[in-house]
C-alpha cells in the first residue's frame, strides 16, 4: 500500500469530521432527528404535508454552505471540487447512489456517522456493504480495466 | 425557532464537508483508491465526526425527547436484511464511479459546479424510481389481502 502524502489533510479532514459530528449531534439532541441526507431528501421526494418544513429548512443551510465557506476559510482551504467523470458516468453513478440509498435507508451520513455512532449493527453492516463496494469499483476502474 | 436551527445545523454540516475534504470526489477517489496511491484522509472525518456522535447518541438514547420536547425520531429497525445489503452495495458502486455521496453532491451543486447538478438530477430520478418500485411491487401484495 502506498500513501498518498500529497494530497494528506488528516488536520483539515479531522476538524471538518468533527464539524460534520457537531451537526449530527445538535440535530438528535435539539430536533430529535437522525441526520442522515439520503433519508432527509428522500422524504421530500414526494413531500407530505406537516413533514416538509424541516427537511427544507436543513437543506437550505446545506445548500446555504459554500457561500459562507468560501468567506470563511482561508485560501490554503479553498478547493473547487474536482470532478473527473464526464456526464454518463454522472449520471449512472447518480441513479445507482439514489437507488441504492432509498433502497438500503441510508447514505455515508446516515448510517455511516450517525448509524456508527449509535452503535447500531445494522449501520455496521451497510457502512462495510458500501465502503467494500466503493474499493472494489476505484480498483476495478483503476487497476483491472 | 426549530426552522433556524434546522438551517444551522445544515450549515454546520455543509461546513463540516467542505473542510474535511468529502465535497471534493477527487479526494473521495484518491481515498477508495487502496490500492493505487491511497489518500487516507476521509478515515479522519469518521474518526472526527464518530468521536463527537458517540457520545450524543449515548445521550439521546436515554431521552425519551429532545431538548425542545420534540419526540426522539431514533431508527427502530435492527434487522439485517437484503434490502440493507443490496442497496449499500449499489449505493458504494455509485460512489466510486464518480467520488459522490449524496450531501458532498448537493453542496458541490450549490457551490456551482454544473457537473455535481447532473450527478443530483440523476440521483433524485433514482431516489423516484425507488418509490415506484415500492409502489409498484406493495400492489399486488395489497390486493391479495
Amino acid at each position: 500500500m502506498n500513501i498518498d502524502w500529497a494530497h494528506f489533510t488528516p488536520w483539515a479532514s479531522l476538524a471538518g469530521g468533527i464539524l460534520i459530528g457537531l451537526a449530527a449531534a445538535a440535530f438528535i439532541l435539539m430536533n430529535g432527528r437522525v441526520l442522515g441526507i439520503s433519508g432527509i431528501l428522500g422524504g421530500l421526494l414526494p413531500p407530505r404535508a406537516g413533514d416538509a418544513g424541516w427537511r427544507i429548512a436543513f437543506l437550505l443551510g446545506v445548500f446555504s454552505a459554500p457561500l459562507l465557506y468560501g468567506w470563511l476559510a482561508p485560501d490554503g482551504l479553498l478547493r473547487a471540487p474536482r470532478i473527473d467523470a464526464g456526464t454518463g458516468l454522472l449520471v449512472a453513478a447518480g441513479l445507482l447512489v439514489g437507488l441504492g440509498t432509498r433502497y438500503g435507508s441510508g447514505c455515508t451520513s446516515g448510517h455511516g456517522v450517525c448509524g456508527l455512532s449509535r452503535l447500531s449493527p445494522r449501520s455496521l453492516v451497510a457502512t462495510l456493504c458500501f465502503m467494500g463496494a466503493g474499493f472494489a469499483v476505484v480498483y476495478a476502474v483503476r487497476h483491472l480495466l | 425557532m426549530q426552522r433556524i436551527i434546522e438551517f444551522l445545523v445544515g450549515l454546520l454540516f455543509g461546513l463540516g464537508l467542505l473542510l474535511s475534504g468529502m465535497a471534493d470526489p477527487a479526494k473521495v477517489l484518491g481515498f477508495l483508491d487502496l490500492f493505487g496511491s491511497w489518500d487516507p484522509s476521509l478515515a479522519f472525518v469518521m474518526a472526527g465526526a464518530i468521536a463527537v456522535g458517540v457520545f450524543a447518541f449515548a445521550l439521546a438514547k436515554r431521552r425519551t425527547t429532545s431538548f425542545f420536547g420534540d419526540a426522539m425520531h431514533l431508527p427502530k429497525a435492527t434487522q439485517i436484511d437484503r434490502r440493507l445489503v443490496l442497496g449499500s452495495l449499489v449505493f458504494g458502486a455509485g460512489w466510486g464511479l464518480a467520488g459522490f455521496c449524496p450531501g458532498p453532491a448537493l453542496v458541490s451543486m450549490a457551490s456551482g459546479e454544473f457537473k455535481a447538478a447532473i450527478f443530483v438530477a440523476a440521483m433524485v430520478v433514482g431516489m423516484l424510481m425507488h418509490g415506484w418500485a415500492e409502489r409498484l411491487l406493495a400492489r399486488p401484495a395489497a390486493a391479495a389481502r
